[in-house]
C-alpha cells in the first residue's frame, strides 16, 4: 500500500497518488482502489487520507460560508447576487428589511442597487437549488467603503495562515480591517488609501507565492520595507 | 501527382521534414496565456499554432440548454481566416462543426460533469495556423486549459495521430502527408487511466496496419503527455524557484 509522491509535491490531474487502503480527500478521487489527483496542486497524506491543496479552483457554495458578492439584478422580491461561483445566489427582500416585505411600499433598488457589494452568509444550498443568502447577523450587509480584491478561493486558507498568523500580521502591520470571503473575494478597509494599497499588495503576493515556504516571514519583511520607504518619502 | 509528393519518404526512410517514421514534430506547450479567460493554453505543434480559452463552470446561457443532473460542455473549434494558405471564410464550416463535436466528446469523459449540475463550461479553440493534425493539437491544449481553469479532471487528455504514407505507418502526420497519404488515425488518450477517448480513421488500412497505427499513436500520446504535465507545472514552478533561491 504505497503512496507515489513526496510531501508537498506538485501534482497534475490524473496523477496516481496512492494505492490500496487510502481515502480520497480533497481534490482527489478513488477508482479501482487507486487514488488520483483531479486538480493541479500540492499533495499530502494525513492519516490514510490523501489530500491535494489545489492551486487553481473555483468556489463551490457551502452552508455557513461568509462570502462577498455583487448585486447583479434587482428582482420583485429580492436580489440576484454574483458570488463568483458557478451558481448565482438569491437574497430575499424580507432578509434585508427584517420585517414583512410589502411590494407596494418598498422600492428594492433603494435598499440595494445593482453593482452594490454585500457581505453575506450562505443560508441554504444543495445541488438542485441555487444558494440563498442571509445578512441577518452582525458584520453582514452592504459594503460602504474599502477596496475589493479577488484571489483563487483555495488560497484563502493561505491568506489566513496557521491559526490566523498571516492575516493578523497583515492587519497589525497595515492597520486595516480585512474581511475574507470564502469565495475568494477580500475586502480591505483602512484609515487611508495607502494603508489599503499596502495590504492589497501583500495579499496579491501571497496569492502568487502561496505554494512556497517561509511566506509569512517574507511578507512581514516586505511590509516593513514598504512602510519605511513611505516614511522616507514623507520626510 | 507532381514529383515532390512522390517522395514522401526518401531512401533513408526520412520524411519530407527529415523526421523518422515514429518521430513527433517539435511541440511547445504553454499554460495560462490569456488574462480574461478562466483557463487557457497555447500549443505549437510543428507548424500548427492553436490558442484555447476556457470559461466556467458558470450558469448556462441560454438557460434551457442546462441539464438538471450534469454540467454541459460547449466547444467551439474555429480556424482563423489567415490560418491556411487560401483565405478561409470565418463562418463555421461543416468541418469545423464536426470537429467541435468530436473534440467535445473526446474531452467529456475526462471531466467530472456530474459534480456541477445546471452549469456549463465553454471551450474556445482558435487555430491561428494549421498544418495537419489540428484536432489532436486542439485536444491536447484544450485539456490543459480546462485543468488551468481549476476544473476537476479524471486525467489529462492527450491526442496524437498516426497514418500511412507510401506503405509505411508513420506518426504525427503533417498537412501534405495527410492529404497525399493513404490513411490518418487520430487517437485521444488518457494516459493514467489507459483509456482511449477518440478514435477515428480516414482512408484505407489493413487490420494489422491499423493496429500498428493505433499503438504508434498511443506511444506518441504518452510522449506528449510528459510535455503536457511539464507545461502545467512550469506555470507554478518558476514562481517557486524564483522565491526560494
Amino acid at each position: 500500500m504505497p503512496t507515489f509522491f513526496e510531501k508537498k509535491q506538485l501534482v497534475t490531474p490524473g496523477e496516481l497518488l496512492a494505492e490500496g487502503d487510502y481515502l480520497a480527500g480533497e481534490n482527489t478521487y478513488k477508482e479501482a482502489n487507486k487514488v488520483y489527483a483531479n486538480r493541479i496542486g500540492l499533495a499530502d497524506v494525513d492519516n490514510k487520507k490523501v489530500n491535494v491543496v489545489a492551486l487553481r479552483a473555483f468556489y463551490l457554495p457551502k452552508v455557513g460560508d461568509i462570502v462577498i458578492g455583487t448585486v447583479t439584478e434587482v428582482g420583485f422580491n429580492g436580489w440576484t447576487i454574483d458570488i463568483k461561483a458557478p451558481y448565482s445566489a438569491l437574497l430575499r427582500a424580507s432578509e434585508v428589511l427584517s420585517r414583512q416585505f410589502k411590494p407596494q411600499a418598498d422600492e428594492l433598488s433603494q435598499v440595494l442597487n445593482s453593482g452594490d457589494l454585500i457581505v453575506a452568509k450562505i443560508a441554504s444550498y444543495d445541488r438542485s437549488h441555487d444558494p440563498q443568502l442571509t445578512v441577518g447577523e452582525p458584520g453582514l450587509g452592504k459594503i460602504t467603503r474599502g477596496q475589493i480584491l479577488q484571489v483563487t478561493p483555495t488560497k484563502i486558507p493561505r491568506v489566513i495562515g496557521k491559526k490566523g498568523s498571516m492575516i493578523s500580521m497583515i492587519k497589525q502591520e497595515t492597520d486595516c480591517q480585512i474581511i475574507l470571503g470564502v469565495n475568494g473575494v477580500i475586502l480591505v478597509t483602512g484609515k487611508s488609501r495607502e494603508d489599503e494599497d499596502l495590504a492589497m499588495m501583500a495579499i496579491t503576493k501571497i496569492e502568487e507565492e502561496s505554494h512556497t515556504s517561509g511566506l509569512t516571514d517574507r511578507i512581514t519583511q516586505l511590509l516593513k520595507e514598504e512602510k519605511s520607504k513611505r516614511e522616507e518619502k514623507k520626510e | 501527382m507532381n514529383e515532390k509528393t512522390e517522395k514522401l519518404i526518401d531512401k533513408k526512410g526520412l520524411r519530407l521534414d527529415g523526421r523518422k517514421a515514429d518521430e513527433l514534430r517539435p511541440i511547445k506547450l504553454q499554460v495560462g496565456v490569456l488574462g480574461n479567460a478562466d483557463g487557457s493554453a497555447y500549443v505549437e505543434h510543428g507548424k500548427n499554432k492553436i490558442l484555447v480559452g476556457v470559461f466556467g463552470p458558470r450558469e448556462m446561457h441560454p438557460k434551457h440548454l442546462s441539464q438538471p443532473d450534469r454540467m454541459v460542455i460547449r466547444c467551439r473549434y474555429h480556424m482563423a481566416p489567415f490560418s491556411v494558405q487560401e483565405r478561409k471564410s470565418p463562418a463555421p464550416s461543416r468541418r469545423e462543426v464536426e470537429l467541435s463535436k468530436v473534440i467535445r466528446e473526446s474531452l467529456e469523459p475526462s471531466v467530472f460533469v456530474d459534480l456541477y449540475p445546471r452549469t456549463g463550461i465553454d471551450v474556445f479553440i482558435e487555430v491561428l495556423q494549421a498544418d495537419g493534425g489540428t484536432r489532436c493539437a486542439s485536444i491536447t491544449a484544450a485539456s490543459l486549459a480546462i485543468a488551468d481553469a481549476g476544473i476537476p479532471l479524471r486525467d489529462l487528455v492527450v491526442a496524437c495521430a498516426a497514418g500511412k504514407v507510401e506503405d509505411t505507418v508513420v506518426l504525427d502526420l503533417m498537412d501534405t502527408e495527410d492529404k497525399v497519404g493513404a490513411a490518418d488515425v487520430p487517437v485521444a488518450f488518457m494516459p493514467n487511466l489507459n483509456a482511449v477517448t477518440l478514435l477515428q480513421m480516414d482512408g484505407v488500412l489493413a487490420p494489422e496496419e491499423f493496429e500498428t497505427a493505433v499503438n504508434m499513436a498511443v506511444e506518441g500520446c504518452k510522449k506528449i503527455y510528459l510535455m503536457q504535465k511539464e507545461a502545467l507545472r512550469t506555470k507554478y514552478m518558476t514562481v517557486k524557484e524564483e522565491v526560494e533561491e
